[in-house]
This record gives C-alpha cells, structure tokens and sequence, in this order.
C-alpha cells in the first residue's frame, strides 16, 4: 500500500529525521492560512499517488499567502498525472544547497534490503546510471554505523540512512525513499519528498498504520474493485470488453495476455485462486456487473484447485443471474471431465479443447455489433 | 532442490484441513512422509504418521530430509527456524502472504546453514514417478509423466497447464520446481535453472515466468555465461505481458516498477540468451518436438 506523502513524513518524524513544516488543505482558503503561518516562500504539492509529480505540474512554489492561495485553486480539483487532487501539502520552502536520493528497498536478487544512494536527488532512479551506490544489507544484522559512513561520507547523513534503515523494518516497507533528500546551507539534511510503500502481506502486524492511512485516503479503486475487496477476491478494472475469469495468478495473467495476443482487449483481471476458488459465483457477478463486458471468457486449469468445483459454481451463478452476453470456456486438469459436463449439460455450452481457440471466440463475439445477437 | 523416492519428509502443521488432504496425496504419489509436526498436538497421528509438536521433536525419533511447511502466513517464519534448528535441510515452504521480511530473514538463515529452501508462495516439487511435495497434482497422469523436460515456474495454475501441454505431447517432466510467486524466493529462477543444468536427466528445461522483479533476466545471464542452451535446450513462456504497468497481478511479485521487470525486458534477455520464447502456451508442444528431435 501507498502512503500519503504527509503521513510518510510524519512516519520519518517518529523517528527524528527532519522534514519541512507543513499542514494538509482541502481548499485554496486553507492552503492560504497554512501558507500565512508558516511565513515567507512555501511549496503547494499535490497529494497523489504517481511519481514524476514536478514534471506533471504537481509541484508549485508561492512567494506570499495570496499566491499560495491563488496557486492551490489551480490544483485543487484538477487531475495532475491521471490523479484528480484532492490535497494539497502546504510545507516550508527548504534552503537548498544540494539535492541527493536515498532509497531502502526489498532486492529479489540479493534476497535482502538494498540500500541506494545518490549524490544527485531529485530525479527518477531510472535516469540515476552510473552514479548511484547499491548497497545489499544482511536483514539479519542491519545498517550498522559503519558501513552507513562509508556509503555517506558524513556523520549527519549516516544517521539519517539509519534512522531510514530502523524505519523501514519497523514499518515493513517494500520501498522507502527520500527523493529529493536536501542538504541545506546549515549542514543539516531535511527530507523534502518520501515515497513510502508497505508491505500489503505485513497488514496483520501493521494494523493501525493501514487503519491511520486508509481513514485518510478513503476507499481505493472503482466500485467494483471495492466491491471485490469486501468478497476478498482480487480484482482489477481494465479498458476492454471481453470479460475474464480463470483461476490463479499465473493463468489469469495468461489469459489477459492471449486476448490481447489475439488482437483483444481484456475488461478486468480476476482470479479465483487458492482459497477462492469455491467463489465462482460472486466472481461472475463481479465480471457481469462491468457494463463494458461484451462476452465472458471462463479459462480454468486445475491443479489442486478442482475445475468442477469452480465449473459448478459459474453454472450456478450463470442460472441465477441469465447473463445477456455470450460466454466461452477452457477448461483443464484436475476435474476436468466432470467441469467440461456441468457446461455442456447445464448451460449448453461446449466448451474449447484449446485455450487459444476460446480466446479467439470470445473476442469475435465481442466484436459483433449490439443487438445482432439472439 | 530435485526430490527422490527413498528421501524422507516431515509434514509440518499437519494437522490443518489442507495439510492432512494433501498428505494423503503425497503419499499416494509415493512422498515418503515419516512426520507430521503441529505445534501442541504431539502423539496424534494422521493417515498412520505420528505427529510431534515441533519439527524438532519430529526430527529426535525421525531422519527426515525435506519438510514441507502447511504454515499460516505470520507462522511461517517460526516454522522454518523449527525446521533448519532440526538439522532439516531441503524445506518448501507453501504460504502466500508472508511478510516479505520474514521471508529475507528465513531465507537468510536457511543459506546460512547451507539449506535449500523453495517458496515461499509455491504449490511444490514433483518429481513424476518419484514422489510430489507440495499442493501439485502429481498423481495425475496427464500432467506429469515421467520425463526429461525440467519445468521450472512461479505459478501453480499456468504451470499445470504447461505440463498439461508436455505430457499431450509426448513428453514427460524430469521434474516440476514451483519456485513461488513472491518478490524475494529462497530459490530463484536461475537456481532452478543450475540445478536442472546439472541434473542427468534432464534433457531441455522449460521456463514459465512472469512480469515483476529481474529474476528472469539473472537466468537468461547463466545461460548466456554457461552456453546452457548448446547443452540443453530452454524454452520459456513469459505471463503478463500486456499488464498494466504500477498495477500487482494477483501474485505479490507480479508488478512493474517504472521499467524494472517488464515482460519485455525478460523476453529479450531469454531470447539473447538462445532460449525460445513462446508467445502462446499452447506452442510448447511443437516447439518441444522440434528443440528435442
């Protein structure tokens, strides 16, 4: 989970590392009183969740409260990078004299934190090349303070990379970076930006921090994604019409990529996998309830998850709910012969010997223009 | 980690609903499970296994050489320092949803002591004709034959399906190596490939990927280095190419950040590297004739 950048800071203030004054406004009217307290130049930064945010205009600077005001109408309501901004942070403007980056994240390929560091802050890690230190960490053992001053240079900014390091583990980060991380005229090294990614697996241990930021930022996702979360069943909305349901990631992902193989566009992403896979039903009624879904593809292969348990649960949900649209099948593996009968026998359907060959269906009725079906 | 008939296996949290069905499918699959462990129901049995409280209790009276962990999530990092305090060094752990830094430390202590470890987040190891470790149907003959093809792959379902595909066309599997969908796995994609490399029976090895992380590209860099594919060829199929960038694939380890673990970056490394990349499972038969012909 994303946290918002002013509970990422306040996070990073738990722990004695310094950020720039602030206070978050709803309305140009409040980003003016902020703006009037904290006294002389502020920056106005849009709160939301997408990288890049200067570049996209979601970053300005006022000289007086008039401007700030003026400055955090333009954003407030406006979409800022495909976000619509309902935030603003009103913070101090820091005395710069340098920008770096550090970064803690966890590394697939050290199976360990990596610590990243860079004399150059304030840009995309992707542009950093040559100059960024990469530095993979024994989680057993930490950041120590020696190896922090070697990779810093300085006493000042070794502690913070510590303090950094104790943060991210007592927060289960997935990702924690400080981008721009200044270094002001007086020596001392103030946060200006954080990127603080949890660990959505850590949530058990971490349940008044995931309680404090979804309060904050309200639901996420559309409708239907909230209505799959309430289901405990993963689902993601896409652009396209051919509705998919198959079981486990791996498929599921297989399945949204055949369509587009075979020159189709995928309306969402669900899998019934592992646990889920009794949920066939409230699956299906999830795939339907997206107007934009044309036909629907079932692609089930089971391995300790039985096709005919989850072939049973779409014939009963599919007799419920008498979808209007046409619906293609693949199904394989464990179960399979009994699965491939509750689709002929109760929905009358015959179902393909090869997933291509369904997916490639699916898109042609997809295609047909409304109202030419029977 | 290649398992054979004559290993032993301890079944740790057997006791749970899916732990003692699935023990009853390994052992039907010929799994030689001589323990079970669940913490607080010691001197029960399932299936005619005693059951021991710890895996180290298990491992006083038993010689075991590879656990499988039925764990729940926020339990698993206990688990396995049960498990390698036992002496236990072969250990597949099943559990989706452990906090990624359990998973970094258990790892870190499982190289440590020299211990293979697989998973987390895998439906298991089979090995056709041998013995099955995990939540894979290994007693279903359309899915796995005996064989020379090493499937080495990150998901349970498209994995199947894949094997599903080798055994439809002639083939049989040396071995399945489900090495887990999570970000940070105690076996890696090249892991997997090495020990298929310097595996006797194998005589191609297919690799079922995904989007997310560099694991991938690091095979592709040992089969580049080692030349693997003049020894044995690889063919590779790559899920969640067309998935939106920033957005997670159901696995945990599925998602693209910026440009890092994109499809495409791990299908040109593959390529590169002299493996065939399919851009369809259902190609792998074919492709299987024509690369092992």
């Amino acid at each position: 989970m994303n946290v918002p950048e002013y509970i990422a800071k306040s996070l990073l203030r738990d722990a004695g590392i310094v950020t720039p004054d602030g206070e978050v406004a709803r309305d140009a009217r409040a980003a003016a009183d902020h703006a009037r307290k904290l006294g002389g130049r502020v920056a106005i930064k849009a709160q939301i969740p997408a990288g890049k945010r200067g570049k996209s205009g979601g970053i300005a600077f006022a000289e007086t409260p008039e401007e700030a005001e003026a400055k955090a109408a333009a954003l407030i309501g406006r979409e800022v990078a495909g976000h619509r901004v309902d935030e603003v942070l009103i913070e101090s403007a820091a005395d710069i004299e340098r920008e770096l980056y550090v970064a803690i994240l966890n590394d697939g390929s050290s199976r360990g934190p990596l610590l990243l560091f860079s004399r150059e802050g304030g840009i995309e890690i992707e542009e950093q090349g040559e100059t960024i230190v990469r530095r993979a960490l024994d989680v057993r053992t930490g950041l120590d303070a020696a190896t922090a001053r070697e990779i810093a240079g300085d006493d000042a900014l070794a502690e913070l990379m510590q303090k950094m390091y104790e943060r991210f583990i007592a927060l289960d980060c997935e990702l924690l970076e400080i981008n721009p991380l200044a270094r002001e005229r007086s020596g001392r090294y103030i946060a200006l930006d954080c990127k603080m990614t949890l660990d959505d697996s850590a949530r058990p241990r971490q349940k008044e921090l995931f309680a404090r930021i979804e309060t904050a930022t309200g639901p996420l996702g559309t409708t239907l994604e909230q209505r799959a979360r309430a289901a405990s069943l993963y689902f993601i909305e896409l652009d396209g019409e051919v509705g998919v349901l198959a079981n486990g990631a791996g498929l599921t992902m297989t399945t949204l990529d055949a369509v587009h193989l075979h020159g189709g566009k995928p309306a969402n992403f669900l899998e019934i996998g592992g646990e889920a896979y009794t949920k066939a039903t409230v699956a299906l009624e999830l795939v339907l309830s997206n107007p934009r879904v044309r036909s629907v593809l079932v692609n089930f292969c089971g391995a300790f998850a039985r096709t005919d348990v989850m072939a049973e649960g779409v014939a009963q949900a599919y007799e419920t709910l008498r979808p209007s649209v046409p619906f293609f099948f693949s199904i394989h593996g464990t179960g399979e012969e009994r699965a491939i009968e509750i689709v002929r026998e109760r929905l009358g359907i015959e179902p393909f010997a090869l997933m291509d060959d369904a997916v490639k269906a699916a898109i042609a009725a997809a295609r047909e223009p409304a109202g030419v079906r029977a | 980690m290649i398992l054979r008939r004559d290993q032993t296996v301890l079944v740790q949290g057997i006791t749970g609903k899916q732990a003692s069905f699935w023990t009853e499918k390994m052992l039907a699959c010929g799994t030689r499970i001589v323990a079970g462990s669940s913490p607080g129901k010691g001197g029960n049995n399932v299936f005619g296994i005693p059951v021991y409280d710890s895996a180290v209790a298990a491992a006083a009276t038993h010689s075991i050489d590879c656990t499988v962990l039925f764990t729940p999530p926020m339990a698993t990092k206990l688990a396995v320092f049960d498990a390698l305090e036992a002496g236990i060094r072969n250990l597949v752990v099943l559990a989706e949803h452990v906090p990624v830094h359990d998973v970094m430390e258990f790892v870190a202590a499982a190289k440590g002591v020299g211990a293979q470890l697989v998973g987390p987040n895998t439906a298991g190891v089979v090995t056709p004709g041998e013995c099955a470790v995990g939540i894979m149907p290994g007693f279903a003959e359309n899915i796995f034959q005996p064989g020379s093809v090493g499937v080495i792959s990150r998901s349970g379902s498209l994995g199947t399906l894949i094997c599903l595909d080798i055994v439809r066309a002639g083939f049989g599997e040396s071995a399945f190596l489900g090495i887990g969908g999570d970000p940070v796995l105690g076996t890696t994609t090249a892991d997997a490939l090495r020990i298929f490399d310097g595996d006797a029976k194998t005589k191609a090895v297919v690799i079922v990927g995904e989007l997310g992380g560099t694991m991938e590209e690091e095979a592709a860099e040992y089969a580049a280095q080692t030349k693997m594919s003049s020894r044995k060829p690889i063919v590779a199929f790559i899920a969640g190419r067309s998935a939106p960038p920033g957005r997670r694939m159901g696995h945990a380890g599925a998602i693209v950040i910026g440009s890092r673990g994109s499809g495409e970056s791990k299908v040109r490394a593959l390529r590169d590297a002299g493996a065939t990349v399919l851009d369809t499972p259902s190609d792998i038969g074919s492709v299987l004739r024509n690369v092992l012909s």
